[in-house]
């Protein structure tokens, strides 16, 4: 088993056996940006639990695994099990990477209306060079956070989606990143890009799945850009088995009177890290950070959230539950910081975890950081069991007690499910959340 | 139907129950009135099998069969309803689901074919009209932030829809108003049959005007202390509970 430094040194030297591909094919501004990123990650190291933000999160499982890049084998791939990962109807946009590898056989892109750029960043990066440069690394912090160092770092492929101004998006655009390991354990670093400009108006589905029965870790990071008077929904579904890793980082920046929403669903692993920061970095923004974890077994789940309220009148609405069974572990950790300019904010955070068994545990953080005096600002947090009353009651009505618990447990995450706003998408997630519900203390896959 | 034998049960080490007997026969309707604390709710809820209570002596037979081997669950689809004093409210559930729910698999116990949404909805449709509850009653999370009222006539509304062997009311009619009270009453007599009883548990004789029992028990200090015909409400109306209380003894 490699200890910590080994394995940093490992991640430095298989960049260094890369770099001359990437090269190749990076235009300099990027090259520069990796070489910068895997500098920050060989100084920042792997967070320990004395690093306050990692405290109730140790990374030595995901240490002690040899991870491997997935060659890119798409071409031969046959798309088992694909039909489970895709959430709803039909759609005209749909970006799927396997291992990392952009899947051209199984994306759809059509209907794509003029100015609509939508497809593998890696491919895109070709032509829109200079469009990418002025996002691509900008908002997601190399410098402070190794895993998002390591991504910038390593990243291959991933998404991008530029909506251009005024676009308005009935149909939800979809972004699916599938594994398929099985013996050896897969890495890949997918990198989604998402623009927004002024007066777009879009959906976002962006999923993560394990197909394969192996370990897999995805160490993802998605930068978004929600520009003057656009209207972005974002859903991130986690569902790789539960002996995977999931490292993610969203960080969403907006614009004057921006309305970004997002809709985090996290079904666990061995170790899951879903952070998503938001800067209102204008007047008027509006950002509501919606999430709901399930674990079970001997997961762990750790949201952090970061909402920045930076300049007035904005305002954020925050609500995250969490279910935990068995031994399971969670996290919740979220920051609203309202800066000395930022008047008028209108601010509220709420967690609620729902334990299930005695040995689940939770450590819940909310933080206000409050630096002006002219906001509004709320914030809590609950941890509790099943109402015996309620369970009873079912009961007496003939509905038998694991019915009657799985009714209870989907009412409580209902708070959060029904804020799906797509039909189709809510009803795939609904039905993911529901069978991992429903298969007892050893899951074995997701869906 | 039911037979209760020198039942006692208790709570947190304190004996509520101390030696109930008594015989419901099927079409009977039973009321047991007496003072609080007098261990009625107690009875209603051992009956229904709440877990919060311990028998600690005595036989529950119910068609013959031991009931309080029985789970919660099961008594109910054996025909066993309990109207709550307190109903629950269950915030995020709504009553169409829960309530479709309880059918389906009190039909399913029966073997009976399960209800689809639009049988549901045909046969609820009925009974809430005759309860004059809003069909918007069934989009609505199961009894939260309904009123007193609104309660207990979904309680009343659960029993219509589940048409159970044994219906069990516990204090149903106390916080109503005179309206709401005749309301439920109707509901509750429009269910009155040869082949099913009602045990009615009530502090108040009120109730009695509107449900008429062939029978009524008093209790006081977890023991019946006396039996009679309905007229005994009235007694007990003009009486109060007090002579009561002290015959018994110890």
């Amino acid at each position: 088993m490699p200890d910590v430094i080994e394995q940093q040194d490992l991640y430095v030297s298989s960049f260094r056996a890369l770099e001359r591909k990437f090269a190749a094919r990076d235009p300099r501004w990027l090259s520069r940006i990796r070489q910068e990123a895997i500098r920050s990650f060989a100084e920042l190291g792997f967070p320990t639990v004395r690093d306050e933000e990692w405290r109730f999160t140790n990374v030595a499982p995901l240490t002690n695994v040899m991870f491997q890049a997935a060659p890119d084998e798409t071409d031969s791939w046959k798309g088992e099990g694909l039909e489970r990962a895709l959430a709803g109807d039909s759609p005209d946009i749909r970006l799927v990477f396997v291992n990392g590898h952009y899947s051209e056989r199984f994306s759809v892109i059509r209907n794509r209306a003029v100015g609509f750029e939508a497809g593998s960043l890696a491919a895109l990066l070709r032509q829109k060079d200079g469009a990418l440069e002025a996002h691509l690394a900008r908002y997601a912090n190399f410098r402070i956070h190794p895993f998002v160092a390591l991504n910038t770092a390593f990243w291959q492929d991933g998404a991008y989606l530029r909506f251009p101004k005024g676009l308005v998006l009935e149909k939800p655009v979809q972004v699916v990143y599938v594994s398929t390991a099985d013996e050896t354990p897969l890495i890949s670093s997918p990198r989604t890009l998402i623009v927004a400009e002024r007066e777009a108006q879009a959906t976002v589905v962006e999923s993560y799945l394990g197909l394969g029965p192996g370990v897999c870790f995805s160490n993802a990071v998605t930068e978004i850009v929600v520009g003057e008077n656009a209207v972005l929904d974002h859903y991130k579904f986690q569902g790789e088995n539960e002996r995977s890793f999931h490292m993610a980082t969203s960080q969403i920046y907006q614009d004057r009177n921006a309305n970004y929403s997002s809709g985090s669903i996290s079904l666990g692993g061995a170790l899951v890290r879903n952070e998503v920061n938001a800067v209102l970095d204008a007047a008027g923004a509006e950002c509501a950070l919606h999430g709901l974890y399930l674990v079970r077994g001997r997961q762990h789940v750790d949201n952090q959230t970061t909402l920045e309220h930076a300049k007035p009148h904005g305002s954020s609405r925050e609500l995250y539950h969490g279910i935990l069974d068995d031994r399971a572990t969670g996290v919740f950790n979220g920051r609203v910081i309202v800066r000395p300019g930022a008047q008028k904010t209108d601010a509220l955070q709420k967690n609620r975890n729902l334990l299930l068994s005695p040995d689940a545990a939770i450590d819940t953080k909310p933080q206000l950081e409050i630096y002006n005096n002219d906001v509004r600002c709320t914030h809590g947090a609950t941890i509790g069991q099943l109402d015996p009353e309620a369970l009873f009651y079912l009961r007496s009505r003939g509905i038998g007690s694991e019915d009657a618990r799985n009714m209870l447990v989907y009412a409580f995450a209902g708070d959060i499910l029904e804020r799906v706003r797509p039909a189709g998408v809510r009803a795939w997630i609904e039905a993911a959340f529901h069978a991992r519900l429903a298969q007892g203390l050893s899951p074995k896959e997701v869906l | 139907m039911l037979t209760i034998k020198n039942l006692h049960a208790s709570a947190a080490g304190r004996e509520i129950l101390r030696g109930i007997d008594l015989e419901i026969k099927a079409g009977e309707v039973h009321a047991i009135m007496g003072p609080n604390g007098s261990g009625k709710s107690t009875l209603a809820q051992v009956l229904a099998g709440r877990d919060l209570y311990t028998v600690t002596a005595g036989k529950v037979l119910y068609d013959g069969n031991d009931l309080l081997a029985m789970k919660p669950e099961e008594r109910a689809r054996a025909g066993i309803f309990l109207a709550f004093q307190y109903p629950v409210e269950i915030p995020g559930v709504s009553n169409l689901y829960f309530l479709r729910s309880a059918v389906n698999s009190i039909r399913k116990a029966r073997g009976l074919e399960e209800l689809d949404a639009f049988d549901f909805l045909q046969v609820s449709d009925g009974k809430m009209k005759l309860l004059g509850m809003d069909p918007s009653f069934r989009e609505r999370p199961v009894n939260a932030g309904f009123s007193g009222g609104e309660k207990k006539r979904n309680e009343i509304f659960q029993m219509a829809m589940l048409e159970p062997r044994l219906a069990i009311l516990d204090e149903t009619d106390s916080g109503l108003d005179i309206d709401a009270l005749k309301t439920v009453a109707d509901g509750v007599n429009a269910m009155r049959s040869p082949d099913r009883a009602i045990l009615v548990v009530t502090h108040y004789q009120r109730l009695l005007n509107y449900i008429v029992p062939d029978f009524v028990h008093v209790l006081a200090n977890g023991r019946i202390v006396k039996s009679g015909r309905k007229e005994l409400a009235l007694e007990l109306e003009e009486k109060g509970y007090v002579g009561l209380e002290t015959t018994v003894a110890y």
